[in-house]
């Protein structure tokens, strides 16, 4: 590797301008004329719409519009769309209700937007958005997913019968019946996953724009893919044709997922700035973004693991209901499905699984993918259970994972994933020592003494990552291919240009990118500069999750690479009179291999544009793109090891050590892995300890602010001890697996094992707040009292 | 934030007449609590009269009785940080030192706090303990009529809180639960042996009604200074707050836990 190529800790081009406060982001941008949205949402979790008054509204100063869902539906906006179809298991699909971006007919969940108001400054657009008068006819409400599937719940939308939107299944059925029937222990818990709110640091905005004279559309937002944006706006949702739409994701402070989907109020801006004839901003408030950006997890998990008398896994049986809210948001249907049960084998060899996954509809904000995706909830079902077996079978957790890892590859699992490559045990040695669990006997003792009780807990997590190869992912129903794309433009004075379909929101391409140029052609990352986000610039892309940006966006770079640095060999030979096969790149220059001949990398690149000198038949410019498709997903795997101490007083929790010890494949920058790393495992330990989305049964979301939704703060985390171990993916050029979301899927089963390790129980659901905790050690303490 | 009109008057009479002159004011002492609610339109005050520019709020003296006097508009850092209060109120200290974070605690201000008097807060426990007394524009009132009800004060429509004065002490400790989100009280226990040797308990964070005194461990701690004596005093659950972040009953476990902490900290 050299100074700023693969492997080093170059540091972040782009923080100069976001710790400076120069970064560019949607609620930046302006436009003549701007006017201000502002939406009308629901108060109720279940309402029939009786009618809508705007005409006071209207009449207020400076209101441009208030307009409705009738107006929206009658303009020929089309419905929201989930982008996946899913079959029951009957064989019939997924049953999804209408989502229209402003609602006319009924409100089934708080917050849902029932009309927008556009005025020339944000606050005249709330004060008319409270002087719309909207009367509603209150229904019931159901917010649990368990509830919603019980006679005689309310019924949310008139296309799925009992609310359940599929009942799906993976795995073979009747070979895992075998498994139990035979099984010397079996292992069984009930496991619930708690609801998330994503908490991006910026919240969702937009600004519209309709340029009348060209019918043509500019939409900046805060957007992790505008190409897919673009795309569903343009064939689902009938605002205009491709060419006639132009999205932009300038910075965008954090996504985790949330930033994925489209939402209504973008397409409304683009609606309203038609409508209206102005350009139309929103940005979301701080309350908005609890009640409408699609929340994470809210599984109900019961499972059952089966054991033979060595204490090998035989079998897994996993039952889940998952509460995908009032709405089937862009991807919901494939997180708890194709992201989640196929992970269910986790790291070890089971050689019969089979689940089944109920989804239901609630009314409750729409659920989607949230950092990890339905690979945290299945890391949480699997890593819980293989703690409870290793103790109700009495061996260390740690040999119980020994004993039945995987250790061959390629893997073929019974729920369709085929591991590529991975050494799981050199991950565990490695969380072992960091850890010194040999030495955590002592520390637990001592820790007695001050009146504490000292846990230690395991997690062997892995995913599926570098989403996703095309043809596998669209034989399972999705509605897009998940390939990548990029152009490398070598500009005449050397000077570089990498265009890609990655979106950086917080992961740090602008640099990691360049350190690829950096490394292939010996050029300063500063002469490099990266080109993302904007669909009139990039040609196409798919955008950044599933932690694709490295694994499938940077394999796109490497194919142009490789064309360019074709290119630029063969016109090197030419100008040195060379063989191409003798041209080799070291430094910065083009030099034949054995001589002192050499040429600059830059002029060999104007060499290409000024075409003075090109072999015969060479086309001028040094420019080159490529796509890149995945031939299999990628399979980070890691352990990790989180220590705790509780107070028994009070319950609190304190984690006073957390190892974690990951393989990521090849890692371009290893300062910016750890920084991922310390998000994920931040994030990981808020869901275990802190973060709860919590509905009363009226379906008013209880924490919908920081009053009472628990973000973690530096001083609920420890300094993290982070270790790599690598095997490096085949599938793709680098051999890179990927980072983005390991920290957030392998660390909340570890925090939960440890805590119920210290207070010796099984049970215990997340978060795991302190009052929790302290009642969990009363009722160890005396069973027969406990409340 | 709907609209409103800013005041910023310079002396107590002139915020006075301004409170009187408006139906719908609203005064602005650190705006810890205040501006928020504004921002989130769930107050709309006509008027916003701004105490933070009046001289007389300020500054914090020691009394000739060896208590301390401390102004209305003084900050919490300015309290945690305080020489005299840190020698003569070391509770009060701890107790300003732990509110809110470094951002609420150089705007946040006394007098603000214990005006707002949110069942949460912390500065109601020290004044309830310590047997305060709140001076006014108007009048002084004694801590135990001051707080009549959860964000209700005895405090009059044209009435501004200038200083408390608290007497002499000769231990005060506080010790607090945080909620983990808000990180307001969910349980906080004062602890105070008066110059007179008189004990006072005060809790804040848990009960129905906002601050208010725990008698048994008055007793407990009159005949025997130590955290032994509250350890086995269990407060009843009866009247005190559960929300989504803890029961009635965990906070009746925190109170204990709370009151051996501060009672073991006051030494």
């Amino acid at each position: 590797m050299g100074a700023e190529g693969i492997g080093a800790r170059v540091l972040r081009k782009e923080d100069r301008r976001f710790i400076t406060g120069k970064g560019r982001y949607t609620d930046d941008m302006t436009a003549p004329g701007m006017g201000f949205a502002a939406f009308v949402r629901s108060p109720h979790a279940h309402a029939a719409i009786k009618s809508i008054d705007t005409s006071a509204a209207a009449d207020m100063p400076g209101v441009t519009a208030v307009l409705t869902g009738d107006q929206l539906v009658g303009d020929g906006v089309g419905n929201l769309i989930c982008g996946w179809m899913i079959h029951s298991k009957d064989g019939t699909p997924m049953k999804m209700g209408a989502w229209r971006a402003l609602e006319a007919e009924r409100v089934r969940h708080v917050g849902q937007a029932v009309a927008v108001v556009v005025a020339d400054t944000a606050a005249q657009a709330r004060d008319a958005a409270e002087a719309v008068m909207v009367d509603y006819e209150e229904l019931p409400a159901v917010v649990d997913a368990i509830d919603a599937m019980k006679e005689g719940a309310p019924q949310l939308h008139p296309e799925a019968e009992g609310n359940l939107i599929y009942d799906w299944e993976i795995g073979d059925e009747t070979a895992t019946n075998e498994a139990f029937a035979r099984a010397k222990h079996v292992t069984r818990m009930e496991i619930f996953n708690n609801r998330l709110v994503p908490n991006a640091m910026e919240p969702r905005a937009a600004l519209a724009a309709y340029d009348e004279a060209e019918e043509h559309y500019t939409l900046w937002t805060t957007s992790q893919n505008p190409h897919v944006a673009r795309l569903v706006l343009s064939a689902f949702y009938n605002i205009a044709p491709e060419h006639k739409l132009r999205v932009i994701a300038p910075d965008v402070g954090g996504g985790f997922g949330s930033k994925i989907y489209i939402y209504p109020e973008e397409m409304v801006c683009l609606w309203a700035s038609k409508r209206t004839g102005r350009p139309v901003k929103w940005v979301a408030d701080r309350t908005e973004a609890f009640l409408t950006d699609a929340h994470g997890r809210d599984h109900h998990t019961e499972a059952e693991m089966a054991l033979d008398e060595h204490n090998k896994i035989i079998g897994l049986r996993v039952k889940t209901v998952a509460n995908l809210g009032a709405y089937m948001s862009l991807f919901s249907s494939s997180v708890p499905t194709y992201l989640y049960a196929t992970l269910l084998s986790g790291q070890y060899d089971i050689p019969a699984i089979h689940c089944n996954v109920k989804t239901v509809y609630t009314n409750t904000t729409p659920v989607d993918a949230y950092r990890g995706a339905g690979r945290p909830e299945a890391t949480y079902v699997v890593e819980r259970m293989m703690e409870t077996a290793a103790r109700e079978v009495g061996m260390d957790p740690a040999e119980f994972r020994r004993k039945n890892f995987i250790r061959s590859f390629p893997h073929q699992t019974p729920v369709i994933m085929c591991y590529d490559a991975g050494d799981y045990e050199a991950s565990l040695d490695a969380a072992m020592k960091a850890a010194d669990y040999a030495g955590f006997g002592t520390r637990k003792a001592e820790a007695a003494k001050r009146g504490k009780l000292r846990g230690i807990g395991f997690s062997s997590y892995i995913e599926a990552c570098g989403i996703a190869p095309s043809q596998a992912v669209g034989s399972l129903g999705a509605g897009v291919g998940l390939w990548e794309s990029a152009e490398v433009r070598v500009n005449p004075v050397g000077t570089i240009e990498v265009l890609t379909g990655s979106h950086s929101h917080g992961q740090g391409h602008e640099t990691t990118f360049a350190q690829l140029i950096a490394d292939r052609f010996g050029v300063p990352t500063d002469s490099v500069s990266i080109v993302h986000g904007d669909t009139d610039k990039v040609q196409f892309g798919m955008g950044t999750y599933g932690s694709r940006s490295g694994a499938v966006g940077m394999s796109a770079v490497v194919k142009a690479l490789d064309k360019v640095e074709a290119k630029a060999k063969k016109i090197a030979a030419h100008l040195m009179e060379a063989a191409e096969g003798d041209i080799v790149i070291e430094g910065g220059e083009l030099k034949v291999a054995g001589t002192d001949k050499s040429l600059p990398f830059f002029q060999v690149a104007l060499a290409a544009y000024t075409a003075h000198n090109l072999p015969a038949g060479m086309e001028p410019g040094l420019k080159e793109g490529a796509f890149y498709d995945p031939t299999n997903f990628t399979f980070p795997a890691g352990t990790y090891v989180c220590e705790v101490e509780i107070d028994p007083d009070t319950g609190r929790t304190e984690i006073v050590n957390f190892v974690a010890a990951d393989d990521f494949g090849k890692i371009i920058n290893p300062m910016i892995v750890e920084g991922q790393v310390h998000g994920g495992l931040t994030q990981g330990i808020g869901q275990a300890l802190l973060e709860n989305a919590s509905y009363d049964e009226s379906g008013q979301l209880l924490t919908a602010s920081y009053m009472d939704y628990c973000m973690p703060r530096a001083d609920d985390v420890p300094s993290y001890k982070l270790t790599t171990t690598e095997t490096l993916c085949p599938g793709n050029p680098l051999g890179m697996k990927g980072c983005g979301e390991a920290g957030a899927i392998g660390s909340p089963p570890a925090v939960i094992n440890a805590i119920t390790n210290a207070i010796g129980t099984n049970e215990i659901d997340m978060p795991a707040t302190p009052e929790k905790v302290w009642r969990a050690i009363q009722a160890a303490k005396m069973p027969a009292a406990a409340e | 934030m709907y609209e409103t009109t800013y005041h910023r008057p310079k002396t107590l009479a002139e915020a006075g007449s301004l409170l009187a002159k408006s139906d719908e004011a609203k005064l602005l002492a650190g705006g810890q609590t205040l501006i928020p609610t504004m921002k989130q339109r769930l107050a709309a005050p006509s008027d916003v009269i701004d105490l933070r520019h009046i001289e007389d709020l300020k500054g914090i003296t020691e009394t000739p009785s060896g208590g301390v006097r401390i102004g209305a508009a003084v900050t919490h850092a300015e309290v945690a940080s305080s020489d005299i209060v840190k020698r003569q109120l070391p509770g009060v200290a701890t107790l300003a030192g732990g509110i809110g974070d470094p951002h609420v605690r150089h705007m946040g201000t006394l007098g603000g706090s214990i005006a707002n008097n949110d069942p949460a807060a912390d500065y109601p426990a020290a004044l309830l303990a310590l047997g305060a007394t709140v001076v006014t524009n108007k009048r002084e009132i004694a801590a135990d009529d001051f707080f009549t009800a959860l964000f209700e004060t005895a405090l009059g429509e044209d009435e501004i809180v200038t200083a408390v004065v608290f007497p002499k002490a000769e231990k005060s400790a506080y010790a607090k639960y945080p909620n983990p989100a808000s990180r307001y009280a969910m349980a906080g226990v004062f602890v105070a042996k008066l110059g007179d040797g008189s004990v006072r308990v005060a809790a804040t964070g848990a009960g129905q009604g906002g601050v208010f005194r725990i008698g048994a461990m008055e007793q407990a701690l009159g005949s025997n200074w130590s955290a032994d004596a509250v350890a086995g005093v269990k407060v009843s659950d009866g009247d005190l707050l559960a929300d989504i972040h803890g029961s009635a009953a965990y906070r009746a476990n925190l109170l204990t836990v709370m009151a051996k902490r501060a009672v073991a900290a006051a030494g």
